[in-house]
């Protein structure tokens, strides 16, 4: 444990931490709502903002938020109120993002590809002291959250209609998820970089999903799957010089693998249970699953 | 029957993009009445139900839920609302109880869950059968089941006007009884309902009034077609590859 003595791994350790919490607790409502992949866009966004950081000479941390709040807005308005051809104009946000954090990075006179690529896969060495409290501040505002509005924001991404209909302010709670997610995309950018950004809010949710089968155990779940992964990959970047986002992210799919096994005897224990529940008695079904085709003239 | 009007709607006319789907519909719903809104696949029945909660802007007429004009309307707790869906569940599972327990949002929307929340979500989950089911994820369950916990989420802020779009859909034979049983004990305590369905079937006995929709207009309102020939039957189910334009000939109505 010689690691702890040294400053910078105890920030990469404690910005890992916060990545492991953060990530999947507001992942689990992107999957939720069926969009993992929004934290991929909202990272590509986020590039824009770590190139005007390298070029304004601001902290790239702070712009990236900036701009991947703006882009998660603009995702969300699109969604909302997108009719057609919603996933072109993502496509052009998403790629406009990334081009230009590109274009930006390589303007700024400290700037380089090289500078970029930290942000892109995560670096440890790297995580400065600034970092580290801009990471809990932002941190620190995701848990307050995605925890604080669990049953709103369980509602809203499980029946955004439904919602709307309890009175529900949808709208601002949308915004909401949006913003924290991108908030949350940028606390992870030091340690598991962009590029990886979306497999730390995904990858623990579907390992602790096939355990599971309330909510909350699988949120809880998922975050401590999500510390651990990053803690294990953190450690194990020191030791064997490999970057930690790659690390952290293929020991997620680990657990995946490792919970997918578990859960298949789970999984037959329970249809076992629900064949003996069904036996119970015997009644006429119509097939289920398929909507009778309403098409009666009248 | 002839209490205050708990959902009144007036001349309402609605556009999906260029196309007329509501053309100037009047619906009116009485305390403790049980209104079916029958039609075919594009009458506008849908469009009509989404219209009063507000999820399809109207381009005219007047919405009123309790009196009150829908846009001026806060008090979502006396509606309960039951979407068209096939599924209760999402990306991520979740027990019966956590879907139900977002029924009662309405009466709570910030704030601690308190005991009687929970004793309500319970009696919910209770009405339409599932208490055994309670802690059980959603995705074990069957399509009738599905539509329980839906109606059960209706149930849950003690709704005093249930408005349900197509919860008979998909619904095998043993949870279409318990759902009318269910429905049956609301209307005895006092709730107003408006449905909507493509045929009877056994909800038949609750209906007090039908209201039929062609083409965005109201063909008929009045006391309940008699449905005959198969369409009767227990169980029928609706699939019927009619060439568009055929004559009407369901017998719902002639």
């Amino acid at each position: 444990m010689e690691f702890l003595q040294y400053a910078f791994m105890q920030r990469a350790l404690l910005a890992a931490v916060l990545v492991g919490v953060t990530a999947p607790a507001v992942g689990i409502y992107l999957v939720q709502r069926r969009q993992a992949l929004m934290g991929d866009g909202i990272g590509h966004v986020a590039m824009t903002g770590v190139g005007l950081g390298f070029l304004l000479n601001a902290s790239p941390v702070w712009m990236a938020t900036l701009v991947a709040v703006a882009g998660s807005v603009a995702m969300e308005l699109i969604r909302a109120y997108g009719r057609t051809r919603g996933d072109i104009a993502l496509a052009l946000l998403f790629y406009g993002g990334m081009a230009g954090g590109v274009l930006l990075i390589n303007l700024a006179p400290s700037g380089s590809n090289a500078n970029l690529s930290t942000y892109l896969f995560g670096s440890l060495s790297t995580v400065s002291p600034a970092d580290v409290t801009a990471i809990s501040l932002l941190a620190a505002f995701v848990v307050l959250v995605t925890v604080g509005l669990r049953r709103q924001f369980f509602a809203v991404s499980q029946d955004e209609e439904f919602a709307r209909v309890t009175g529900l302010p949808v709208r601002l709670l949308n915004l909401l998820i949006a913003v924290t997610a991108a908030v949350t995309v940028t606390v992870a950018m030091r340690v598991v970089g962009l590029l990886l950004v979306s497999a730390l809010m995904v990858v623990p949710v579907a390992a602790a999903q096939q355990l599971t089968k309330s909510f909350r155990a699988t949120f809880v779940l998922a975050v401590a799957t999500g510390i651990t992964v990053t803690l294990a990959g953190t450690v194990t970047s020191y030791y064997q010089d490999v970057p930690p986002g790659a690390t952290i992210v293929l020991y997620a799919i680990g657990v995946f693998l490792l919970m997918a096994l578990l859960a298949a005897p789970l999984a037959r224990r329970r249809a076992r249970a629900a064949e003996a529940a069904a036996l119970d008695g015997c009644s006429p079904v119509v097939p289920a699953g398929r909507k009778p085709a309403d098409d009666v003239k009248v | 029957m002839n209490g205050e009007p708990v959902i009144s709607v007036r001349g309402a006319t609605a556009a999906l993009g260029a196309r007329p789907v509501l053309r100037g519909v009047d619906l009116t719903v009485h305390r403790g009445e049980v209104v079916a809104l029958l039609g075919a696949n594009g009458s506008g029945k849908s469009t009509a139900v989404r219209s009063l909660i507000g999820q399809v802007p109207l381009t005219g007429g007047t919405v009123e839920l309790f009196g009150t004009e829908r846009k001026r309307f806060r008090d979502w707790a006396r509606v309960g609302y039951v979407p068209q869906r096939t599924t209760a569940a999402s990306g991520v599972p979740a027990t019966v109880r956590e879907v139900v327990a977002s029924g009662r949002l309405s009466r709570r929307r910030f704030g601690w869950t308190t005991g009687a929340d929970r004793a309500a979500v319970d009696r919910a989950i209770a009405l339409v059968g599932l208490a055994d089911r309670a802690g059980d994820a959603v995705s074990a369950l069957s399509g009738g089941q599905h539509q329980r916990v839906l109606i059960a989420r209706a149930l849950a802020s003690e709704p005093e006007l249930l408005i349900m779009d197509e919860p008979m859909a998909g619904v095998d034979l043993a949870s279409q009884e318990i759902l009318a049983a269910t429905l049956r004990e609301q209307v005895a305590a006092g709730t107003s309902v408006l449905l909507v369905l493509h045929e009877l079937g056994p909800l038949e006995p609750l209906i007090d009034r039908a209201i039929v929709l062609r083409d965005g207009c109201v063909v008929h309102d009045g006391p309940p077609p008699e449905a005959v020939g198969q369409h009767s039957l227990p169980g029928h189910d609706h699939v019927h590859p009619h060439a568009a334009g055929e004559p009407l000939r369901t017998g719902l109505l002639s």
